[in-house]
């Protein structure tokens, strides 16, 4: 380990100048901080936090409409934990569960369609967030639905895709990125290709990393190894769980039952194509098509800059809030509910703020 | 929320198996994996379902590595 950081020491001599790094990914941001990365690095290396967190980037509107879902008669709605605290324009989904909505936290999308077959006199709607390693489970369980025939199961899709949402960022204006820390197990199931545009158009580095302090150093190394040579490209650090195709019966599942649509992403606004939504042929599983459900659109709290630190273009203690109106235990923004948000970690391991 | 865990197989029945992580077993499903698998192999498992076969020597630096973070999350909220 100790060669990598003189490694990547030397690379920076010779660069000469800071270097912008992004960490797309919300679990990396955490992996950062838990393992001392930035502390043991020269200074100018800059980490920002991506938008890569599901719960960060879930707009409040669908927060609200899977609220609305809870409270209708006859309905469970079933949900990942992190979601819970989430809030939306009035309340979370852990409140309305307190005021007697019936909603159930599962691990997998199987155990919603589980407890649809064991409630067969109520309507179980799956509020289904999470990004490419999770929206193949979800096609993969409504695969099941049909399978063992439920006819009371529906999902609400939320669903959101990375590479659409790094496109965006490189075409913001205040957003500068020299190169990307990506995703490691979104990318076991999309594998390297979906990413080529970032070199080939925006001749930017990219590296899919894996989780452990090894790792992101070897992975920084690589990025600034393609930052000192001006050759870009996307490498696979993380060979051990990524390849190059990915996991294409992942893949084909997940574009059988889902298609691209333009998609808000809380903080950011809509980036094209960047969520899925149920293709019509699936349609008897759609929530949003079934149960009409009219929410108006919501305003972010006010003075929060969320979006801009999902975007890389702000850092979490340049937030009015931070640390003090907003905390993981009072969060008024998406990124303090997360724990793999750029402001909760920040919270928990910058140690400035822990009394 | 995208973090996948190895997990060991156990056993398999049609496209459900029974893994165990640090000792806890529980059905997942195989429906996405592209590799045959055999029992005592292992699979980075999210959400339920396998998502990639591994190698043992990975799985077990993988399981490691969480466990660490496990403790270090259970000492910081004590």
């Amino acid at each position: 380990m100790k060669n990598i950081i003189k490694k990547i020491s030397d690379l920076m001599d010779s660069i000469g100048r800071p270097v912008r790094l992004m960490e797309v990914c919300g679990t990396h941001t955490v992996a950062i901080f838990r393992h001392g990365i930035r502390e043991i690095l020269p200074e100018g290396i800059i980490f920002l936090s991506g938008p890569g967190c599901p719960v960060c980037v879930t707009p409040i509107k669908d927060v609200d409409t899977a609220i609305a879902i809870s409270k209708m008669n006859d309905f469970i709605l079933a949900t990942f934990g992190d979601m819970m605290r989430v809030p939306g324009s009035k309340q979370s989904l852990y409140h309305a569960q307190a005021e007697g909505a019936d909603i159930r936290v599962v691990y997998s999308s199987m155990d919603a369609l589980k407890l649809a077959s064991e409630n067969k006199e109520r309507n179980i709607v799956f509020f289904a967030t999470g990004f490419e390693t999770t929206s193949p489970s979800v096609a993969g369980t409504l695969f099941e639905a049909e399978r063992i025939g439920v006819d009371n199961f529906y999902i609400y899709s939320a669903h959101k895709t990375i590479p659409p949402a790094i496109k965006a960022l490189l075409d913001s204006d205040d957003v500068r990125v020299e190169g990307f820390i990506l995703p490691g197990h979104v990318s076991t199931i999309i594998g390297s290709r979906p990413y080529e545009f970032i070199a080939s158009d925006y001749r930017v580095s990219s590296v899919i990393t894996g989780f452990d302090a090894e790792d992101i150093l070897q992975a920084i190394m690589m990025l600034l190894e393609q930052i000192a040579s001006g050759k870009p490209a996307v490498e696979i650090q993380y060979k051990r769980a990524v390849r190059e195709e990915g996991n294409p019966k992942a893949v084909s599942l997940m574009n059988e039952y889902f298609e691209p649509r333009n998609a808000n992403w809380r903080g950011i606004g809509m980036i094209p194509r960047s969520g899925l939504r149920l293709r019509d042929k699936f349609g008897r599983w759609d929530a949003e098509k079934l149960f009409h459900i009219d929410i108006p659109d919501s305003k972010e709290p006010k003075s929060c800059i969320c979006g801009s630190v999902i975007r890389g273009a702000k850092i979490p203690t340049d937030c009015p809030l931070f640390g003090r109106a907003c905390t993981p235990e009072r969060p008024v923004g998406a990124c303090m509910v997360s724990t793999e948000g750029s402001c909760a970690a920040y919270y928990k391991y910058s140690g400035v703020y822990r009394g | 929320m995208c973090l996948a865990v190895p997990s060991k197989i156990i056993s398999i029945e049609d496209t459900t198996a029974i893994v165990d992580v640090y000792g806890a077993r529980r059905a997942i499903s195989l429906l996405l994996l592209e590799d045959r698998v055999n029992v005592g192999d292992y699979v980075l498992v999210h959400a339920g379902f396998a998502i990639q076969k591994v190698q043992e020597e990975y799985a077990e630096e993988t399981l490691e590595l969480f466990k660490q973070w496990i403790e270090a999350e259970r000492k910081a909220s004590n």
